[in-house]
């Protein structure tokens, strides 16, 4: 079970977050005309990388934000969290 | 009741304590502190159980968690348990154990025929036997091996014992009290760090205990005991025995299994019978030490060979001889120890050691002791089916693999060693590649992976000296990085024998024209042959190996047979073992029960209940409950007799006719606040939101990015920047998650907050053409015409003096209001709502005459919105904005979403007016087509509608709206019903919808 770093609550267990995908993807802008393959990349197309991947997590079952956190798909290790305000690189 | 194979005082049982118990329903005896195992070999009973596969009379072989035979089905407080490890239950009184896999009796066992047809059971022979006819499989073949094969037999009871989960965290968590184990976990505890010392036995000290050492003067046990006391009174230390740290996971969590109770003989029943431990550690001490492996040799399997330092402990700590003529078969110093202990308890043993004649500390002390020793000799095959009564012994060539001589002697019990296997499973577990290690023929661990430290045994030291420096380097040297203490601690004087080089033998070779079985791995009965012919029909990798052959497959996970069968791999492929490599390990390391996994999650604790405010009215009203999620909702209100289906029909009719109340306190309820709230609405549902004025609600629809319907409800503006969102009860959660979502992430910059507020309101629908009248009366003061609260309209109110809110929505199709009070007020505003609609004829109804009501109106819910449907398959692209963006808008331009023949909402009717239709049939067009009959659409609702008293359902169907007037069949295999149906508008009730604005 993963222990993951709220930048809120700090330590806790995985069992209080739920996964949300890719943290890269952008949503094109609301109101804006978007090509078909730009938006179909962006509703389906994901990357599945075996490494370093910056995902979103929600701490559901304690603050209710929505964070980044940069973890080896393959290890598992969580190399860093972030607000979804900041920058992870 | 005399046990002949009893010492008259060694051992730390207690014998001023009795216990009896029966093996195979006769009566035995043993004393407090006995295993199950060690009170039958006291007791001269060695034929215990019957191998896997050929039904060979089983022993013991272990004393502990290497066990691979002694697995028996116990029954003990009410309980029956399969495949329990006779050497590590500990006896309690009235227990009773019997043999697994042998009928009719482990002494006369048919199976046993196996043994001699072994030549049609070669390995893979699951997989050549009965791979043909492939129809004898199911019927014939599989029903045979089930009944033939397997352990023992799981019980059907309800098991009645408490269970516990339980949380910890610590610095560092170290597991095993051997040796190295006690010295990390004291000088991190001196150092002031938080620790956590878990040991599998009930007793603390491990090697300590059986080995003969001093320590600062003390004997072993009693430095043990003198550490542990010093332990258990520190307030930063909890020591726990019976618990077996048995899985490494991912970020330092280690789980624990804690055996609480089983060994008492009266508790409290609060007492959980096992607990899990999840344990968060920092840093983990992996000082599990090793398990010694066996030779390989001719019927190496027969009762009454052990392994030698199993037979040790049987001494040291049970009083117990494992036999009073015993061979002493080994390659290295260890198991002169064994000897040795023999010795002083006056049995003469013979030792034969694979190694040509030298000396040593242990060889000197043997000889001078007058131990009859046989250098450059092994066992070829023991003699004996149940019960070894001779072996077959051969001195070895030079080349040790032909002999010098053989002969036959005469022992009641054989005593193995082929040195030592550091139990590295936690640390392989964890993520470490572990390394081999030439000078021990073991793997070890390697550079860490988490923050695991494996210290002593485990490590590969096998002297105690090292052990305990080992222990107390890594154990101050981790908790200081912790705590920022060091204490110093003195290293001990250790008094231990030095042992010599071990030979790195291990599989005896067979004299011409002799073929006994040589088992490798005892419970899976996998034999040198087997290996053989594995690599010999080409499989290479280890792990193909292991899973054509079953090697180390089974619950003992080869602990006692892996490193022999990687020897054997790698002889044969001319291969170095590292080269071979070796199989994965998997949590658990020896096996748990489910109901510790489960804990207390089980029965009306399995997960929460939620009951609305209201819930103890529908109780005593007769209500049905049905479950929503985690919601009990009444399903419908029994009167007498009543069926479900009469009760929905009374109940929904009611409400066509003259007005009913209906709890929706479980709809999903979110409070939407800020400036931008209007803009955020505008954005997150598919229809306008902008002019909604102050006082109205709206329908609306929500998607999902792919276009698919997320779901819908009502939303009403409470003041300017105040909005109060529905969703369905099943959604809630999501769409709160998803509103977050794009608040957080996608578009910060709109100033608007979210919250739950679904517990904090209890909702109440009156619905029916007399709710105008019943609402009249509970708001006497309030103007409630179709002018002052038209339909979507909005009112604050006092409801008979507490506050409340109106709205004049409807789900039923009817003319409808939905009252909502804090929580507290529910059930008062539920009683006020029955008395005064009394003279409106006003009842209850549940959730059936809900979906009956909705159904019939041709309103879509889940089965309909079920993560398929894009708005215009179910009528609702009237509520697509043009004008405007939203999420999901840009999917719905997709082909496949505008292909004429798209998937639509029908209504549905049987030709016969009287068939209901089953949820879930297929629409097809000949209801005797050939298979696969090709499906038209589903079924998704179906109710009896009381407006025109027949049957109707809703369908998703292929080109919908052209099908209105055609026939065709809904079939459900499920039910075994073909019913033929007419296609007709979805809308069957009120298409205008006039009464919801009446």
């Amino acid at each position: 079970m993963l222990y993951i770093k709220c930048p809120y609550c700090g330590l806790r267990a995985q069992k209080e977050f739920s996964y949300g995908g890719d943290a890269t993807i952008k949503r094109p802008n609301i109101n804006e005309e978007v090509s078909s393959e730009d938006w179909d990349n962006f509703v389906y197309m994901r990357k599945s990388p075996r490494g370093k991947h910056i995902e979103l997590w929600q701490h559901i079952a304690g603050c209710r934000q929505w964070i980044k956190v940069q973890r080896d798909t393959a290890t598992h290790e969580i190399f860093q969290t972030a607000k979804v305000t900041e920058e992870i690189r | 009741m005399s046990q002949p194979f009893r010492l008259n005082k060694e051992g730390l049982i207690n014998r001023n304590k009795k216990i009896s118990f029966t093996f195979n329903g006769k009566k035995l005896f043993g004393y407090e502190g006995d295993t199950i195992a060690s009170a039958l070999i006291a007791n001269g009973i060695h034929l215990v159980g019957r191998s896997f596969k050929y039904h060979r009379p089983r022993g013991f072989f272990g004393a502990g968690v290497e066990e691979p035979n002694a697995k028996l089905q116990i029954e003990f407080n009410g309980h029956s348990e399969p495949n329990v490890n006779a050497t590590e239950m500990e006896l309690v009184e009235g227990l009773s154990a019997t043999s697994q896999n042998c009928w009719p009796s482990v002494n006369f066992d048919i199976g046993a025929i196996n043994n001699f047809l072994k030549m049609f059971f070669p390995a893979g022979f699951y997989y050549k036997t009965f791979m043909w006819p492939k129809s004898f499989w199911y019927k014939i073949y599989e029903p045979f091996i089930r009944k033939a094969a397997g352990l023992g037999v799981a019980s059907i009871e309800k098991d009645k014992e408490r269970y516990e989960h339980k949380f910890e965290y610590c610095d560092l968590l170290v597991t095993g009290s051997g040796p190295s184990g006690l010295a990390s976990a004291y000088a991190a505890a001196k150092n002031g760090a938080k620790v956590i010392l878990a040991e599998d036995k009930p007793r603390f000290g491990g090697t300590l205990l059986t080995d003969d050492v001093s320590i600062d003067n003390l004997s072993g046990k009693d430095w043990a005991e003198k550490i542990i006391s010093e332990l258990k009174s520190m307030p930063n230390v909890t020591v726990k025995n019976r618990s077996q740290v048995f899985g490494y996971y991912d970020h330092n969590m280690l789980v624990m299994f804690e055996r609480v109770s089983d060994h008492l003989e009266k508790k409290s029943k609060f007492t959980p019978r096992q607990r899990l431990w999840y344990i968060r550690a920092k840093e983990t001490i992996l000082s599990t030490g090793s398990i010694e492996r066996p030779i390989v040799f001719g019927n190496n399997d027969t009762p009454g060979i052990f392994l030698s330092a199993a037979a040790k402990e049987y001494m040291k700590v049970y009083g117990v001889l494992v036999g009073k003529k015993p061979l002493i078969f080994t390659n290295n110093d260890s198991a002169y120890e064994t000897a040795l202990e023999f010795k002083k308890n006056n049995v003469e043993p013979i030792i034969l050691d694979t190694r040509e004649e030298h000396s040593s500390e242990l060889i000197d002390e043997a000889k001078s002791k007058g131990i009859d020793i046989r250098f450059s000799h092994g066992v070829i095959v023991a003699n004996g089916y149940k019960k070894v009564k001779s072996a077959k012994i051969g001195k070895l060539n030079k080349d040790k693999n032909s002999f010098e001589k053989i002969e036959t002697v005469d022992c009641d019990c054989i005593c193995v060693s082929g040195f030592w296997t550091p139990s590295v499973h936690l640390a392989s577990q964890s993520g470490n590649k572990l390394k081999y290690e030439e000078k021990i023929d073991a793997f070890i661990p390697d550079k860490k992976k988490q923050h695991e430290t494996s210290v002593g045994a485990a490590n590969g030291s096998f002297t105690l000296e090292e052990s305990l420096k080992n222990g107390f380097e890594n154990g101050s040297n981790l908790s200081a990085k912790i705590t920022e203490t060091k204490t110093e601690i003195a290293i001990p004087n250790v008094n231990e024998k030095k042992y010599g080089a071990h030979d790195k033998f291990w599989c005896m070779p067979l004299p011409k024209n002799e073929n006994p079985k040589r088992f490798v791995d005892f419970q899976n009965d996998v034999s040198v042959s087997d290996i053989e012919i594995a690599l010999r029909e080409g499989y290479r990798s280890i792990e193909h190996v292991k899973r054509y052959t079953t090697l180390g497959m089974a619950t003992d996970q080869g602990r006692t047979s892996n490193l022999n069968g990687l020897q054997l791999v790698s002889n044969i492929e001319n291969k170095i073992v590292p080269e071979v490599g070796h199989t994965t390990f998997r949590p658990p390391f020896t096996p748990i029960t489910i109901g510790t996994i489960v804990g207390r999650e089980v029965g009306m604790e399995y997960m929460p209940t939620r009951k609305t405010p209201m819930h103890e009215w529908h109780e005593k009203n007769n209500a049905v409950f049905v479950d929503a999620g985690a919601w009990k909702r009444p399903r419908y209100y029994k009167q007498g007799s009543e069926t479900l289906f009469e009760a929905s029909k009374r109940e929904a009719k009611n409400v066509r006719e003259n007005v009913g109340i209906c709890d929706v306190t479980t709809l999903g309820k979110i409070d939407i606040k800020g400036p931008d709230a209007a803009e955020f609405l505008n954005r997150v549902y598919t229809n306008a939101w902008m002019k909604l004025p102050v006082g109205k609600a709206r329908y609306g629809l929500m998607l999902r990015e792919d276009g698919i319907v997320m779901d819908d409800g009502t939303t009403t503006r409470i003041s300017e920047n105040h909005y109060h969102m529905t969703t369905t009860t099943a959604q809630a959660a999501n769409v709160l998650s998803h509103l977050e979502y794009y608040l957080q992430i996608v578009w910060p910059e709109l100033n608007v907050n979210v919250v739950s507020t679904t517990e904090q309101w209890a909702g109440a629908a009156i619905a029916g053409p007399k709710s105008r009248d019943m609402l009249s009366k509970l708001y006497p003061d309030l103007d409630v015409s179709n002018e002052a609260l038209p339909f979507m309209g909005y009112k604050e109110a006092e409801f008979f003096g507490v506050p409340s809110r109106i709205f004049r929505i409807s789900f039923s199709g009817e003319l409808a209001y939905e009252i909502n009070v804090k929580s507290d007020h529910g059930m008062f505003m539920w009683e006020k709502m029955m008395e005064v609609g009394k003279e409106f004829g006003n009842q209850p109804y549940g959730t059936e005459a809900l979906s009956t009501l909705r159904i019939e109106m041709g309103h879509v819910a889940g089965p309909e919105l079920d993560g398929r449907t894009i708005p215009s398959d179910v009528s609702l692209n009237g509520l697509i904005s043009k004008k405007k963006d939203f999420i999901g808008k840009n999917s719905l331009g997709r082909e496949a979403f505008n292909v004429e023949s798209r998937q639509k909402i029908v209504g549905l009717i049987p030709i016969d007016r009287k068939s209901s239709i089953p949820e879930g049939s297929h629409i097809v067009q000949d209801q005797n087509a050939k298979l696969p009959n090709p499906k038209l659409g589903h079924v998704s609702s179906s109710c009896w509608s009381v407006e025109n008293n027949n049957p109707f359902s809703l369908a998703i169907m292929k080109d919908g709206k052209n099908m209105i007037g055609k026939k065709f069949f809904a079939v459900s295999p499920l039910k075994n019903k073909s019913i033929e149906v007419e296609v007709i508008s979805s809308h069957y009730v009120d298409p205008e919808g006039k009464r919801v604005r009446s």
